[in-house]
């Protein structure tokens, strides 16, 4: 039976209702967002940095799950865009009161939110939010700012916008996404934007342990070695390696780690000479990346946080139809 | 009383029999009838199959201990409107059936509903904790037909060997869902590209395979007899296709999920679609679909598990696992017979006797029941159903308190119209048209 039937995140014209996934999305929809957002770069460069277009709106940030990095993002773009803003910790508050998810969303909505930005640790959470206020209060929007292992689809686009100013064409690029694709959500997003863009080679890199099944069927070469896997390419993304997988069953050290799949000078001499660097961050110092490699001039991790705050205004506006 | 059933078209599969002839019912029991029997009441069946009543393998009835999901009457209606009439219910309960007093409990509140004949299932091990054997033999005077550790794989081989040559000892069936104790444990959908995509954690096809071996390696030590339930890989099927050539005295049995869908109809995390075990890839379907068909697979059942809405309306990852069935088991099995040979209706599939017989006298053999037979002398234990009669799966027409199942919104054909339990006519369909 077909995947994207019924997708939930478009309405009936096709038009961008929810963001959940960038699985399914158009090349035009991937490509107004982009647009969208380098309107918006200039922005944060003014003396007032703040535009009106979300202007009475109300953002609700629901972090089912900790992330201070991700949700202060969506909170300055929510205020560059003179939305107003309120976070909410929620395994701190209703979840252990006994309260179900569907009945926080559904009081929320009573106090007039216009938008969601979701967080939570289980994959398909932001989902099943967005088809019950489908069902009941059409009005609402709602971004997906990471579930579980499925998605992390702002940050699959603000790469997409990184790669995009400093590369242009996505049509003869190499890419390669490093480390635990596993678990990471960044790299799922990355694959389906970079394959709906038309990236001829997406490769993910990484040991036995930490490659999924099933990623030829998403359009992905795998390579477990490292110097093989980065031979001229000409976009490199290392994700994170969480804490806990460092030592266990799935990896022995974070020091053998490095050794076999660290980025470091002598290993990004592999790649293009003019292939860029990108992290989603926080990043691990001497476990999946060299300080020289992150401080170096190939290194575009701050720029993707950057572009991050315009690329999230770009989604917000464009769901909220203030931007048409 | 005396019930004389007209002009249905008589399907026993355990002898052979598929026409058009009268049933005659006395005192509990299919008679012989003839010129001078005296009929209290008379049913015409014209175009209607009578078959024997149902037997499930494998029924959730939620008592005791979750009697907010389900309660035992409106388990046992859902029998009645499905056409079950003798049901197996696993022993995962709270408390676990692991005490005779327990089973004594459940089997008199069954007798005081008096709709279906219900059979549990005894623990394998006490609480289910894979420790310490069960008193089987107190267990099985309580009335369990079996032992079971439901969805606890047991840790330790050693205890698994101990149970099997225990219930060897004394001829008990040990039933068990081959799954590793490790591999995929808190998986919740088929390791495959679908699992993949969105980011949910699978439950691999080998740790099936792994724990068949396993179990086939101490059958071969201890000579005890298995009932291995709800296979869903071929790969798995393909290992007992060899054991049962090997004669390993084994059967099988699938959940009637199993035989329609894949892991592709979770679509975008539908909760409805998490079952355990996970629904696999299409080839895995396809296997099942031929191992019923080849003997591999001796029994379809449904696998029924009622969940409330609290629990289903969740995440996919922290929804319950579970679909009601009952009602929807016999329409299943039809489905299957009717797509076997590509007609447009089960009454005319050359394999329609074979599915009523995997939902009959077969289940009846593996739990060691007297049922699942039209011949004279059986308990008059009867369904009569429309085969092409169609229904629409929803909310409202299930007597069941689980309204979850994967197949809502779907139209399904096979109507029952009559449920008879021990010469008593229990169900009658009212809106007949």
């Amino acid at each position: 039976m077909a995947i994207l039937n019924n997708n939930p995140q478009l309405n009936k014209h096709g038009e961008l209702q929810h963001l959940i996934t960038i699985e399914g999305l158009k090349k035009a929809h991937i490509d107004h967002i982009l647009d969208t957002a380098s309107s918006f770069v200039g922005i944060s460069d003014r003396e007032v940095k703040k535009v009106p277009l979300m202007r009475g709106k109300s953002v609700f940030n629901l972090f089912f799950e900790n992330s201070t990095r991700t949700r202060t993002t969506f909170e300055i773009a929510s205020k560059r865009l003179s939305a107003d803003v309120i976070n909410l910790n929620i395994q701190a508050s209703s979840t252990t009161k006994g309260e179900s998810l569907l009945d926080t969303i559904d009081n929320l909505a009573a106090m007039h939110a216009d938008m969601f930005v979701v967080r939570h640790s289980q994959s398909g959470a932001p989902y099943m939010i967005a088809q019950h206020l489908n069902r009941t209060r059409s009005d609402v929007h709602v971004v997906n700012a990471g579930d579980g292992r499925h998605a992390h689809p702002t940050q699959g686009l603000l790469d997409m916008y990184t790669i995009r100013h400093y590369k242009k064409d996505f049509t003869n690029l190499r890419v390669a996404i490093v480390g635990d694709i596993l678990h990471s959500r960044v790299a799922r997003s990355d694959i389906h934007a970079l394959t709906t863009l038309g990236v001829p080679e997406v490769r993910a890199i990484g040991p036995h342990t930490l490659l999924p099944g099933g990623l030829d069927q998403m359009g992905v070469r795998t390579f477990t070695n490292m110097d093989e896997g980065l031979k001229d390419v000409d976009v490199i993304i290392m994700l994170r390696l969480q804490n806990e997988r460092m030592s266990g069953a799935l990896l022995p050290s974070a020091q053998e780690y490095f050794k076999s799949y660290g980025l470091t000078p002598e290993r990004l001499v592999l790649a293009k000479p003019d292939a860029i660097v990108m992290h989603p961050g926080p990043m691990n110092r001497g476990v999946e990346i060299d300080s020289a490699v992150a401080d170096g001039s190939q290194a575009v991790i701050l720029p993707q946080v950057t572009f991050g705050i315009a690329v999230r205004m770009a989604v917000m506006s464009i769901l909220a139809g203030t931007h048409a | 009383m005396n019930i004389h059933i007209k002009n249905g078209r008589v399907i026993d599969p355990a002898h052979g029999i598929d026409a058009v002839q009268d049933l005659f019912i006395a005192d509990g029991k299919i008679v012989a009838g003839g010129a001078d029997f005296n009929a209290e009441q008379t049913i015409d069946a014209n175009g209607l199959v009578v078959a024997p009543g149902l037997v499930d393998l494998s029924a959730r009835l939620r008592e005791p201990g979750y009697e907010y999901k389900a309660t035992l009457e409106s388990e046992l209606q859902a029998a009645m409107q499905g056409g079950v009439t003798s049901l197996v219910c696993p022993p995962d309960t709270d408390p676990v059936l692991d005490e005779p007093g327990l089973v004594e409990m459940l089997k008199h509140r069954a007798r005081i509903v008096d709709a279906a004949n219900v059979h549990p299932l005894g623990a394998l091990t006490v609480g289910l904790k894979g420790k310490a054997l069960t008193e089987m033999a107190e267990l099985t005077e309580a009335g369990c037909v079996g032992f079971a550790q439901a969805e606890e794989p047991i840790l330790d081989t050693n205890v698994m060997l101990r149970a099997m040559q225990y219930a060897k000892t004394f001829g008990y069936t040990v039933w068990l869902r081959p799954q590793d104790p490790h591999i995929g444990i808190g998986g919740v959908a088929h390791s495959g590209p679908l699992a993949s995509r969105l980011g949910l954690s699978g439950v691999p096809v080998m740790s099936e395979t792994i724990a068949l071996h396993t179990i086939f390696e101490l059958m071969r030590a201890t000579g005890a007899r298995v009932h291995l339930c709800r296979i869903s890989s071929a790969a798995g099927l393909e290992l007992i296709r060899a054991a049962k050539k090997e004669g390993l005295p084994v059967s099988a049995d699938v959940g009637v999920h199993h035989l329609h869908m894949t892991d592709a109809d979770i679509g975008f995390f539908d909760s409805n679609a998490r079952l355990t075990p996970p629904l696999r890839s299409a080839r895995d379907r396809d296997a099942i679909r031929a191992a019923l068909l080849d003997g591999t697979v001796d029994a379809v059942c449904s696998d029924h598990t009622p969940v409330d809405d609290d629990e289903k309306l969740l995440p996919f990852g922290e929804a319950s696992p579970g679909a009601t069935g009952l009602e929807l088991l016999l329409s299943l099995t039809l489905k299957w017979a009717q797509e076997q040979h590509g007609g447009d209706s089960a009454a005319t599939s050359p394999v329609l006797a074979q599915a009523i017989g995997k939902l009959t006298h077969e289940a009846a053999r593996i739990a060691g029941l007297a049922a699942g037979t039209l011949a004279v002398g059986a308990a008059a234990d009867v369904v009569l159903f429309d085969p092409d009669a169609r229904w629409l799966v929803e909310s409202r027409a299930l007597a069941s308190q689980g309204k979850h199942t994967p197949f809502l919104g779907y139209e399904l054909a096979g109507q029952v119209r009559t449920t008879i339990v021990r010469g008593r006519v229990a169900y009658q369909r009212q809106d007949q048209h």
